[in-house]
């Protein structure tokens, strides 16, 4: 078999195993947290009597193993129930939101990934002058505000004041495409801001540590100008950790994006996460989890591989 | 032609250091040097690590590594002073009318790409061809450079080809845009004795054949007399001596020029072997953990107490891995070790303390070698607590007689290794050895990395301690001069065996077999015509065969 095959089949084994790890990890968590779904559901008004009654019905009093089993079961035949609180199916109502989430995401992503690594490419080639340093101290002073400042900043200045954009982003799904891209336009702003340094100034570290190397100082000594030295021989060694620091962002636009969807009113799943979380709804906890679990590891699954393909010796062998 | 193609006046270039606890100051690298290369001629420039050599080779390209400075002088190509010109004309002049070959293509070539796209990137972009011209002529340089598949080596990526190959694709780079200059820098200088006479052959009859103009840089006084018309002796930034290469290497003039061309003087006969063995190794084979391959087949040698073994060979001929068998980190498969009388454990781990103190290790590289965080005084220390448990004054008493062997004053005693120049570090390490009070110390290429007059200085130093401790030297090389120098018995590694193997004078005189022979004329002599001699010998031998 081909080296490459193998170290791939490696690797997607290998996050067949963590998505398992992370299913009874988040099951066992939901155990441990204090009060369940019954209590939420009942509040004040719980009677022992009803209270036990409203937990058979729902089914709480199995034995955990029977429940995972359960639930893991469904998941693996694409059934994931019913959520607790309003008995809807729980597959149904993450499909919309999850499609909300990376329409998002997605947007975000188109923008930052490339302006990153532009930035990034440009810091180099103006290493210590004033270009890099205006893009490593404006990506800092981003990262470094809480993201519902940013958020607040944003909606003050251009929902609120020049009234350029909508502060709430309301996409109903018959919305035509234009009119969605410009009611999500303030979150899709906040969240480039949030991931635009991280990627940036990992794409400049991971380029300047190439630059020390002596392919370059040939590159160099053939007459190349600055920007196609960098292009041309330093960035196609760097991909590697950029690959990988785009991946931890991508993954964070979809997992992370709770507070700018609560910000903006985004119906999307952070929003659903923390309904359920509050009304200790355990299915719909739990289902959540494990996608977004999935999501990270899918993306830093695909950082590792694209690792091992930008790798000439493992791609030609000797 | 009226003006010489190369023309080099009062270069001046300077560096700012950052050393870790004085303020950044500015120092001096090149003093002022003047020298001109004519269209199609070959300059020499030679002089030890620090000399200046290989800044001044890269001024010609209006080039400074890291914080180098070109801060005085000028130099023309074409006439036309490059420290003058501005960015554009730089870039037209890097790549076109000048090309550089560095020490280790290996380093030097992208890994990311393949080797045709960037033997003929700089004649591509700046427009000296069109791509597929290009290309031609690349695969022409591959055949003229005498390297295998010409027609489809450049498909392959520079860690599919050896370090030899790749060395002279380098110079297919350099050579691609059709260069009036050529700058090798040290470029068969990480390369194998034997591999460096091919890269060499191929070197000079390109340089003949394309008519180009060199400068040619090296520590190797043997190697540039090969290649050049003329030789420029440097040393500490300043010229000690120019003239035509016979003149240099026939009728020095200078001191110092002197000193280079009678290296390796050292006279030492051989001692024949008497009594027990100190160290007698046995049937060892041995294999790297998760490997199916030996590295070292089979192999039996001895050693005499106050002797010394050399152990010559290529890289990967297993040298190093039977010091590794022997000290214990690698246990053999087969075989048995006998030191002093006793068969050591094959493990480390179940060695004695006194296994471990008699037998020492000095490394080729003395800065790795040693904790840059201690004093000379604490490395030194270290073993004699360690092993005898000195303590105080008498642990100091013994520490400045050990710097007093090692020719180093007690001034020594609280300075750090990197205030140390690389001949002191090296010895720092022989002190460190010494004061386990060893009965054998293995030197694993212990000079390979200092320049040749320092490395004179240490072997002398390692055979006046044998006379003075009795000690024993396992001394592992790839160089025959070296070997020649200090060396009782001789034994040649090939490919993980033990190729020959007997007294000094025994091993170096012929009959050869096929693979000393090879090596032994495979090392630079410093004479006119070697080279050429050389290969008119083997093709005389390859054709009678």
């Amino acid at each position: 078999m081909h080296p490459i095959l193998k170290l791939v089949a490696q690797r997607l084994s290998l996050g067949i195993l963590l998505l398992f790890a992370a299913s009874a990890l988040l099951f066992g968590l939901t155990e441990v947290l204090p009060g369940d779904a019954a209590q939420a559901q009942l509040g004040q008004s719980a009677t022992p009597e009803n209270l036990a009654n409203l937990r058979e019905e729902m089914g709480l009093n199995r034995p955990a193993i029977t429940r995972y089993a359960e639930w893991i079961g469904g998941i693996l035949t694409g059934d994931m129930g019913n959520a607790l609180s309003n008995k809807l199916p729980i597959g149904e109502q993450i499909g919309k939101r999850l499609g909300a989430t990376m329409f998002l995401a997605f947007w975000a992503a188109l923008i930052s990934v490339p302006v990153a690594i532009m930035l990034g490419l440009v810091a180099v080639r103006y290493l210590n002058r004033w270009p890099d340093k205006v893009i490593s101290g404006s990506t800092l002073a981003a990262i470094s505000l809480p993201e519902f400042m940013i958020a607040y900043i944003l909606i003050f200045v251009f929902a609120v004041k020049l009234g350029w954009a909508p502060s709430f982003a309301n996409v109903p799904p018959d919305m035509p495409l234009l009119e969605k891209l410009h009611s999500i336009s303030l979150p899709i702003a906040v969240l480039t801001m949030v991931v635009l340094a991280h990627m940036m100034r990992m794409t400049r570290a991971a380029i300047l540590n190439v630059m020390q190397s002596a392919y370059i100082e040939t590159a160099e000594l053939k007459g190349l100008s600055s920007f196609e030295v960098i292009r041309k021989h330093a960035f196609p060694n760097a991909v590697a950790p950029i690959v990988n620091v785009v991946m931890i962002n991508l993954a964070y636009l979809v997992v992370g994006v709770v507070v700018v969807e609560a910000v903006f009113a985004y119906p999307g799943m952070g929003q659903y996460l923390v309904d359920a979380v509050v009304k200790r709804d355990v299915p719909v906890v739990l289902t959540s989890g494990i996608i977004f679990s999935a999501v990270y590891i899918i993306l830093n699954m695909i950082a590792d591989i694209v690792s091992i393909l930008s790798n000439p010796r493992l791609r030609h062998p000797k | 032609m009226s003006s010489p193609l190369l023309s080099v006046r009062g270069l001046k270039i300077g560096a700012t250091v950052y050393p870790p606890d004085a303020k950044p100051h500015d120092i001096k690298i090149v003093h002022g040097v003047d020298f001109d290369v004519e269209a199609g001629k070959v300059l020499g420039l030679i002089g030890e690590s620090g000399a200046g050599k290989s800044t001044i080779g890269l001024a010609t390209m209006a080039y400074g590594r890291g914080g180098v400075k070109l801060t005085g002088g000028t130099v023309f190509v074409n006439s036309r002073d490059v420290l003058q010109s501005d960015r554009r004309d730089v870039r037209n002049l890097r790549g076109a009318e000048v090309t550089y070959v560095s020490q280790s293509a290996a380093a030097s070539f992208n890994p990311a790409k393949r080797i045709m796209e960037q033997v003929i990137e700089a004649a591509v972009s700046q427009s000296k061809f069109s791509k597929s011209d290009a290309q031609a002529r690349a695969v022409e340089l591959f055949r003229k450079l005498d390297l295998p598949e010409p027609e489809t080596i450049g498909d392959r990526f520079p860690h599919q080809v050896s370090g030899g190959q790749l060395q002279r694709c380098m110079t297919a780079l350099a050579l691609c845009p059709e260069p009036d200059l050529v700058v090798f820098d040290e470029p068969t200088t990480a390369l194998d004795v034997t591999t460096q006479i091919d890269v060499l052959k191929a070197i000079k009859e390109a340089i003949r054949d394309t008519g180009v103009a060199a400068l040619y840089i090296t520590h190797d006084l043997a190697v540039v007399a090969q290649v050049s018309d003329h030789i420029m002796v440097l040393r500490q930034g300043e010229m000690i001596e120019y003239g035509t290469t016979d003149q240099i290497i026939n009728a020095p003039v200078d001191e110092y020029t002197k000193a280079l061309v009678s290296v390796r003087s050292i006279d030492h006969k051989e001692k024949p072997p008497s009594g027990e063995p100190l160290l007698r190794v046995q049937n060892i084979t041995a294999r790297y953990r998760g490997t199916k391959f030996d590295v070292l087949k089979d192999i039996n040698v001895d050693l005499h107490a106050g002797q010394t073994l050399a152990v010559v060979g290529e890289s990967g001929s297993g040298k190093s891995t039977l010091a590794r068998v022997i000290t214990g980190l690698l246990p053999a498969r087969e075989g048995v070790v006998n030191f002093s009388g006793r068969e050591l454990s094959p493990e480390l781990a179940n060695r004695s303390q006194d296994d471990l103190r008699e037998l020492q290790m000095i490394y080729q590289m003395a800065d790795t070698a040693m904790n840059p965080r201690q004093t000379v005084g604490t490395i030194i220390g270290r073993p004699l607590e360690f092993y005898f448990g000195l303590k105080g004054a008498e642990k100091q008493k013994r520490i400045k007689e050990l710097l007093d062997e090692i020719e180093m004053g007690d001034g020594f005693i609280d300075r750090y290794p990197a205030e140390l120049s690389g001949g002191q570090k090296q010895r720092v390490c022989i002190a460190r050895a010494l004061a386990a009070k060893p009965k054998l110390i293995i030197c694993d290429e212990v000079t390979s990395a200092l320049d040749p007059l320092v490395a004179d200085g240490i072997l002398k130093l390692l055979l006046d301690l044998q006379k003075v401790e009795d000690v024993a030297y396992l001394f592992i090389t790839h160089d025959i001069a070296t070997v020649r120098a200090i060396a009782d018995s001789i034994a040649v590694m090939y490919q993980g065996e033990v190729a020959r193997y007997g007294g000094k004078t025994e091993v170096l005189s012929p009959p050869f077999d096929d693979y000393t022979d090879l090596l032994l004329s495979s090392v630079p002599e410093m004479k006119l015509g070697w080279l050429e001699d050389v290969i008119a010998n083997r093709k005389m031998q390859s054709g009678g065969n």
